[in-house]
C-alpha cells in the first residue's frame, strides 16, 4: 500500500537528509537513496509535464512505484506570470504549487534533490542526495539556456537584465524593474530563433508589458527585437490587438537576432552591430532541453532538442528513458505546458503498458495555448493531435485560433482563468 | 505473434523495436486524459466556468460534440477542438466521462435560491431534466453539481439566441422571470 504522507515524508523528507534511508555509504560513490524494491518509475522534474506523468502512472497502475525528484519544494507556473509582470496579477501565489497532495493522494513519492547524473546501462540517476535506480526513467526538466549564444549574457548578468522565462524569483525581478523605470523609459524585449518554450509568450508578455506602461508610464515604450521572421504565433491576432490597444507603445522589429549583451551599458547588440539601449532589458535567449537530458546523451543532432518515438515518448538515443514536455521533439506539438500535459499522459499509459507486457497504444494529445492581449481580452491557439507514419501531427481540418474580430475574447479571458486553476490542480492533487 | 516479439524486446531492451512496434488505436482513456487539461482529472472541473464533464449522460455529451463540430452550437474552443475528433473517437469519450463519479464541487450558493428553485424546478424543467438534474431524457444534459458560473454564461448565451435552446425548454424558460431562472440554476448547482 502507499504510505500515508507524514511517514513518507519523513522517510524522503525535503528535511534533513533522510539519514534513515541511506544504506551503505560506498566511498566515492554516492549512497543509495531508497533501495528498490517494486517495478519503479523515476520521474525527473515536478513541472508540467513530470507531475502528470508521476500522477498518471500510479492513477493506472498502483503496482508501479513512482518516484519523482525536484530541485525545489515548489513550482511556479510560467502560464499566467505575465499576468504577474503586468500588474494584473498582485502576487505569484495563485501560480505557485506544492506536491504534498500529489504525493498524499497517489502516492507518488517527491523526493527534493537535484538530479546529477543519469547512468542509463546501471539505469541509475545520481542526485545531491544519493543515488535512486529505476526500472523505467521520465525526464521533464523543462528548458535551459544555450548562454554561448548570447555573448555577455552569464548569471550575473540575468540579474541585470532577467530572461523571466523560468517562474519565480527571475518573474519577480521583471517586476520591480518595471515598476522602478520612470515614466519616459524604454524597455527591450529580445525573442529567440523558434523553437523555443512557448511560441506566443514573448507576444503575450510584450502586450502585459505595455498595459502596464500604458495605464502607469505613458510615455513609455516597449521595443521587441524578434530573431523571427514574423511573429511565431497568432501573428494575426497580436498584430491587431496591439494596434487597436498599443498603437506607439509596442515597436515590434522582426528580423533582429540579439547576439550579445552588455549589462553595465544596458545596451543589447543585434547581430554584433546594431546597439539597442533600454531602462529595462528583458532577455530570452535561446534554448535547449533541461542541462540533465543534454549530460545524458538525450539530445540529438542538433544537440539542443530530445527526439522520441511519437507513441511512447522513449528517447530514440537511449533505451528505457523517455523524454516528455520542453525538452523533447514532439513533431507538431509546441513547446507548452498544454502539450506537456498531455504528452506525459501518453507517455505515462505508454509506460504501463510496456512494464505490464502489453500493447501500447497511440499518442492522441491536444494543445490549447491562451493570451492575454489586455487584463480582460485574451486569444487563443488550438489543436488536437495524433500520429501517422511515426510521425505527431495536427489532425487536419481541426484547431485554429480564436476569430480575428475578437468577438470571444472577453470569454476566452474567464475561461482561460479556468483553464488555469484546473491544469495547475490537476498537477497539484 | 506481436506480443511475444515485444515481450521479448522488452526483456531485452532492444531499441529499435519501439519504432517497429505496432501501436493499437488510441483508447478511450487515451483520448479522454487529453480533455483533462481544461476539464478537470476524469472530467471533474475546478475551474467555475468550465464545464465538469464527469457524470454527465453519454448521449449529452455526443450530441454536444456534434454540434461544436457542426457549428450549430457555438463555442469559444469547442468547436475548433471538436472536429479533430471521429463519431466513434467521440462516443469512446463520451462514454468515458459518463463512467466517472459525479464531481463535487464546492461552491457558494445562495440558500433561498436553492429552495425557490427547488419548488419551481419539478414543473418547469422536470420533464427533460430529471431527477432533480442528475439525469436527462435523451441528450438532456445532466445539470446537478454543476458549475454555477458555467450554467449562468450558458443561460446568457441561451437567453441572448447565442446558443440555440431546444423548442420545448424556450416554452418554459421565455415566460420565467430572470430571479427564477437564477434560482434554478442555483437549486441545480446544489444537487449532489
Ligand atoms: C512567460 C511564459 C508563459 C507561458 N504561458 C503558457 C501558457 O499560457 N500555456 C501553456 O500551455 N504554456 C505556457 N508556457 C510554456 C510552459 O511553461 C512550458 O511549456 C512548460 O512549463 C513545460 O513543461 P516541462 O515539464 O517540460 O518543464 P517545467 O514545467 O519547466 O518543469 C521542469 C521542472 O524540472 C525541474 N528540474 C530541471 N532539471 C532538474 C534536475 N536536474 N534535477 C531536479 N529537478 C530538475 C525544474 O526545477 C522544473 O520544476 C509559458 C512559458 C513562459 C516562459
Ligand atoms: C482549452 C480548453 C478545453 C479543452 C482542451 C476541452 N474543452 Fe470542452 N469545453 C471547454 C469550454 C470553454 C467549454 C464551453 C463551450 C466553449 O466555449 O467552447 C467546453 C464545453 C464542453 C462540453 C459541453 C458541456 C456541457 O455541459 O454542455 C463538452 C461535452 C466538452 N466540452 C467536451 C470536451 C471533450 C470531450 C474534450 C477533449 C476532447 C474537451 N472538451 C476539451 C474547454 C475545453
Ligand atoms: C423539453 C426538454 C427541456 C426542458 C423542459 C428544459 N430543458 Fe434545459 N435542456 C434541454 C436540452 C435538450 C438541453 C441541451 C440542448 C442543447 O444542445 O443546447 C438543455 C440544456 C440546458 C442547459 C445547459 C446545460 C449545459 O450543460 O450546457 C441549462 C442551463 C438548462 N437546460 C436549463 C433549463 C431550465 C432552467 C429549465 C426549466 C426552466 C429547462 N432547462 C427546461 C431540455 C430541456
Amino acid at each position: 500500500m502507499t504510505l500515508d504522507r507524514r511517514s513518507f515524508l519523513k522517510l524522503i523528507g525535503a528535511g534533513a537528509g533522510a539519514a534513515g534511508a541511506v544504506s551503505l555509504p560506498l566511498i566515492g560513490q554516492a549512497a543509495e537513496l531508497m533501495p528498490k524494491s517494486a517495478k519503479r518509475v523515476v520521474v525527473i522534474g515536478g513541472g508540467y509535464g513530470g507531475t502528470i506523468a508521476a500522477k498518471y502512472i500510479r492513477m493506472m497502475d498502483k503496482g508501479i512505484e513512482v518516484v519523482m525528484i525536484e530541485r525545489n519544494d515548489h513550482f511556479v507556473s510560467c502560464p499566467f506570470s505575465n499576468l504577474y509582470i503586468g500588474g494584473v496579477l498582485t502576487d505569484l501565489n495563485p501560480l505557485t504549487i506544492k506536491y504534498d497532495k500529489l504525493a498524499a493522494n497517489h502516492g507518488v513519492k517527491v523526493v527534493q534533490a537535484e538530479v546529477t547524473a543519469i547512468d542509463a546501462a546501471a539505469k541509475m540517476v545520481t542526485t545531491s542526495k544519493g543515488t535512486i535506480a529505476y526500472d523505467r526513467l521520465v525526464v521533464a526538466p523543462g528548458i535551459d539556456f544555450r548562454l554561448e549564444e548570447m555573448k555577455g549574457y552569464d548569471t550575473a548578468a540575468m540579474e541585470v537584465m532577467p530572461h523571466a522565462w523560468k517562474a519565480g524569483p527571475q518573474t519577480v525581478l521583471l517586476r520591480k524593474q518595471l515598476v522602478a523605470m520612470k515614466d519616459g523609459g524604454t524597455v527591450v524585449m529580445t525573442v529567440p530563433l523558434a523553437p523555443y518554450r512557448c511560441p506566443p509568450g514573448p507576444y503575450e508578455r510584450a502586450s502585459m508589458i505595455a498595459h502596464y506602461l500604458k495605464a502607469n508610464k505613458p510615455k513609455s515604450k516597449i521595443i521587441v527585437l524578434d530573431a523571427n521572421p514574423d511573429i511565431t504565433s497568432k501573428g494575426g491576432l497580436f498584430k491587431k490587438g496591439w494596434k487597436d490597444n498599443y498603437a506607439g507603445i509596442i515597436d515590434y522589429r522582426p528580423a533582429k537576432k540579439v547576439t550579445e549583451v552588455d549589462a553595465k551599458a544596458m545596451a543589447v547588440m543585434v547581430e554584433g552591430l546594431e546597439e539597442v539601449k533600454g531602462d529595462v532589458i528583458n532577455v530570452i535567449p535561446p534554448q535547449r532541453a533541461g542541462q540533465i537530458a543534454v549530460a545524458a546523451g538525450l539530445v540529438g543532432d542538433d544537440k539542443n532538442w530530445c527526439p522520441v518515438n511519437a507513441n511512447t515518448f522513449e528517447s530514440t538515443k537511449q533505451a528505457g528513458i523517455h523524454v516528455i514536455g520542453d525538452a523533447c521533439v514532439a513533431g507538431a506539438m509546441p513547446k507548452s505546458g498544454y502539450s506537456a500535459n498531455s504528452e506525459a499522459k501518453v507517455c505515462a499509459m505508454n509506460i504501463v503498458a510496456l512494464m505490464n507486457g502489453k500493447e501500447t497504444t497511440e499518442l492522441s494529445g491536444i494543445n490549447t495555448c491562451y493570451s492575454y492581449i489586455t487584463d480582460k481580452e485574451a486569444v487563443s491557439v488550438a489543436a488536437v493531435y495524433a500520429v501517422k507514419e511515426g510521425k505527431i501531427i495536427a489532425v487536419p481540418n481541426s484547431g485554429g485560433v480564436s476569430p480575428a474580430d475578437f468577438s470571444a475574447a472577453k470569454i476566452e479571458a474567464v475561461y482561460a482563468e479556468s483553464w488555469l486553476k484546473n491544469i495547475l490542480t490537476e498537477m497539484s492533487t | 505473434m506481436m506480443m511475444k516479439w515485444r515481450g521479448w524486446a522488452l526483456a531485452t531492451g532492444v531499441l529499435a523495436v519501439s519504432a517497429l512496434a505496432q501501436a493499437a488505436p488510441p483508447t478511450a482513456a487515451m483520448l479522454s486524459y487529453a480533455c483533462a487539461g481544461c476539464h478537470g482529472t476524469n472530467g471533474g472541473s475546478a475551474g467555475p466556468t468550465m464545464p465538469s464533464l464527469a457524470g454527465q449522460s453519454k448521449e449529452a455529451i455526443e450530441v454536444a460534440m456534434k454540434k461544436f463540430k457542426s457549428g450549430e452550437r457555438s463555442g469559444s474552443i469547442m468547436g475548433r477542438l471538436a472536429k479533430g475528433y471521429s463519431d466513434a473517437e467521440v462516443t469512446a469519450m463520451a462514454e468515458f466521462f459518463s463512467k466517472q463519479k459525479l464531481h463535487a464541487t464546492s461552491q457558494t450558493l445562495d440558500k433561498a435560491k436553492i429552495a425557490k428553485g427547488a419548488s419551481l424546478q419539478e414543473a418547469n424543467c422536470g420533464r427533460c431534466h430529471i431527477e432533480d438534474g442528475k439525469e436527462g431524457k435523451d441528450d438532456t444534459p445532466a445539470m446537478a453539481s454543476q458549475w454555477l458560473p458555467y450554467m449562468q454564461m450558458q443561460m446568457a448565451d441561451y437567453l441572448s439566441g447565442k446558443r440555440k435552446m431546444p423548442e420545448k425548454m424556450k416554452e418554459k424558460v421565455d415566460p420565467m422571470s430572470k430571479e427564477d431562472i437564477e434560482a434554478l440554476l442555483h437549486f441545480y448547482a446544489s444537487v449532489k
